[in-house]
């Protein structure tokens, strides 16, 4: 019991020792698991981070997938990362924010990644979820789509699929999904891809 | 002569733990008047919720002779919690739970005090939650626990041989309810596990495929959860969806109605639209009856010493009959939040560099290549590239400097640990204490360092 009231003494002390009173605490377990996986990233070429508030916020950057092969060579994709304060426990929520033709990423910029949501484990970490992304666009798949259009394209033509996204990456993207996937413009030539 | 027969009455339950001695009592249990007055007088406890558990809490501690209370709780009374938060009726609603629940017990209880807060736990600072001996958790997130939790082990102080200083530990119970299941705990910081070294213990939420959602809807929730999630950003590009907002309900209700309806799927129902975007699970009032019994006889028994307390975790489910455990949780040595970290002391002269090279050297650490933070900002980042380069000029400096000047703290380092020939991540809480300045356990001030 008596144990008990020196508690309330030593905080005192120690409140009055250090400058002016203890400052809130704002870092939580999650942040520096977070500054953990940060330093750790190993990304490819392809994939960069920035950071927009700074060195000292990681909880929200973005990231700018470069494919260097596949259907979507020459495009860049940029997707914002929210993560939020009980990371690992819960996956960060990630948005593309470049408007794209694809199977498993809608107009709104949701992305169905399965580690996103349903396969998301604790153990899982910032460079997995970059190199899934990565992998949606060198292996784009039509089951389970978001753009159920754009699915079914991949599926039955993947000719047409290859210049809808072509298309769509050089600005005409509103174009392919007004129109509903009629295109008679040729393919790029091999020398370009 | 009335008062005291009153007064001896209404402490008679209370005396039989406080008055005599026990065979399960603490070593330094005294018995005596002297003992339950000064858990009148001199105790204080928080309670941290105003809720299902924190109604049920402010009246088992004051009638458990507890006289000095305080809660906090940063809501407002709604009509749905009226079936379980009994100190609240109908027409409380729209009044903070906080001040409505002192009022009341103050009210029953005679000589009991409580003091409400109306706010939000994060806007009271260190020193309010380190002038009580106890804190009661009736928390409902795991965000807000693990808030309180590293408030409570940013207290504890270690000795120079690693091991916690008693003195120090802020001693926290907490309770937690779900439907017909519920926790009780005691975190003793630095001799328990504390919230981060048991959070594993939590199960992943349930989180639908987004494709499921979009395209192949099989039951009632995946209807709402496209409504809330998919069709409210298309419909609303940039107005956040607001769970407490009828009309915004109301609206995914209906949108989830329609997809139902489309692929001939029963079951969408307002109050399941309710519960499914705001992952409410129906509260039962004796589950938080039996767990707020469970930690408000956990406090007394701390406070007093009169029992041996709950070691450390007791489970309990009344979905069939009833079954309680308790289980003996053991520490995570290494936790980031409650464990002692690696001792480090310093010259106020060394420098971020020089402190990084350090680390590779010290043999409780082995560590090459660390990134350093502290206090949540980024000292030096190793990686990636614009980090690096951003922090860069920080190698240069004191860290004596960067760290404000302050004679010891805590910071974390993150990096590869090289021990017995193999090579591993780690991230590690550091103890760093600067040699020549105050120390609460170095030399003294007033030698005019």
């Amino acid at each position: 019991m008596i144990r008990l009231f020196k508690v309330k003494e030593k905080q005192r002390e120690q409140a009055e020792n250090a400058n002016g009173g203890a400052p809130i605490k704002k870092q939580t377990a999650g942040e520096l698991r977070l500054h953990k996986d940060i330093s750790e990233l190993n990304l490819p070429k392809s994939c960069t981070i920035t950071f927009p508030n700074g060195k000292d916020d990681l909880m929200n950057f973005e990231v700018s997938i470069r494919p260097d092969e596949g259907y979507y060579f020459g495009g860049t994709f940029l997707f914002s990362f929210q993560v939020s304060p009980i990371y690992p426990h819960e996956a960060p929520k990630v948005k593309c924010k470049t408007k794209v033709y694809h199977p498993n990423i809608d107009l709104e910029g949701n992305v169905c990644l399965n580690i996103l949501r349903e396969d998301w484990k604790p153990v899982l970490n910032i460079n997995t979820i970059i190199y899934g992304l990565y992998h949606l666009f060198t292996e784009p798949n039509s089951e389970d789509p978001l753009n159920h259009d754009a699915a079914a394209v991949l599926r039955d033509n993947p000719k047409m699929f290859e210049s809808n996204v072509r298309r769509a990456m050089s600005g005409g993207i509103d174009w392919i999904v007004c129109t509903g996937l009629e295109c008679d413009i040729p393919p790029l030539p091999v020398s370009f891809r | 002569m009335a008062d005291a027969a009153s007064t001896a009455s209404e402490s008679r339950d209370l005396d039989k733990l406080l008055l005599r001695p026990g065979n399960l009592v603490d070593p330094d249990f005294e018995p005596g008047t002297e003992l339950r007055d000064a858990l009148q007088e001199q105790v204080r406890v928080l309670v941290v919720g105003a809720g299902g558990l924190g109604c049920e809490l402010l009246k088992d501690l004051a009638l458990s002779g507890f006289k000095n209370l305080e809660v906090i709780d940063m809501d407002r009374i709604e009509v749905t919690n009226l079936n379980r938060q009994f100190l609240f009726r109908l027409e409380d609603v729209g009044n903070p739970k906080a001040e409505v629940a002192a009022k009341r017990v103050m009210e029953r209880v005679k000589g009991v005090n409580i003091v409400p807060h109306f706010c939000r736990i994060e806007e009271k600072d260190n020193e309010f939650y380190s002038d009580f001996h106890i804190i009661a958790l009736g928390l409902d997130s795991i965000e807000a626990r693990s808030y309180i939790n590293a408030v409570a082990c940013s207290f504890l102080e270690y000795d120079s041989d690693d091991n916690p200083r008693e003195e120090t530990s802020k001693i926290m119970v907490d309770g937690g309810t779900e439907g017909f299941k519920g926790h009780a705990r005691v975190i003793k910081p630095g001799f328990t596990p504390c919230f981060e070294c048991t959070i594993w213990l939590f199960p992943p939420q349930v989180k639908f495929p987004l494709c499921t959602l979009a395209e192949t809807p099989r039951n009632a929730p995946h209807c709402i959860e496209y409504a809330h999630l998919i069709k409210w950003n298309e419909a609303h590009s940039g107005k956040a969806f607001d769970p407490d907002n009828s009309d915004h309900m109301k609206w995914v209700y209906d949108e989830a109605v329609k997809r139902a309806e489309l692929f001939g799927i029963p079951g969408v129902t307002y109050s399941l639209t309710q519960g499914v975007v705001k992952n409410i699970i129906p509260a039962i009032a004796s589950t938080n009856a039996i767990i707020s019994a469970a930690c408000a006889l956990e406090t007394l028994k701390i406070v007093s010493g009169c029992s041996k307390t709950l070691s450390n975790y007791l489970t309990y489910n009344g979905v069939e009959g009833l079954h309680t455990k308790v289980t003996e949780f053991a520490r995570d040595k290494d936790c980031l939040v409650c464990g002692p970290g690696v001792l480090v002391e310093l010259d106020t002269t060394v420098t971020l560099q020089k402190f990084i090279d350090m680390l590779e050297e010290h043999p409780k650490l082995l560590m090459s290549k660390a990134s350093i933070r502290y206090q949540g900002k980024n000292l030096y980042m190793q990686a990636p590239p614009v980090l690096e380069e951003m922090t860069r000029s920080n190698l240069s400096l004191p860290l004596y400097d960067l760290m404000d000047k302050v004679p010891k703290d805590i910071l974390h380092a993150t990096g590869t640990i090289n021990k017995d020939n193999k090579k591993s991540s780690g991230l590690r809480k550091l103890r760093v204490v600067f040699k020549g300045i105050d120390g609460v356990t170095d030399m003294d001030m007033a030698g005019g360092a």
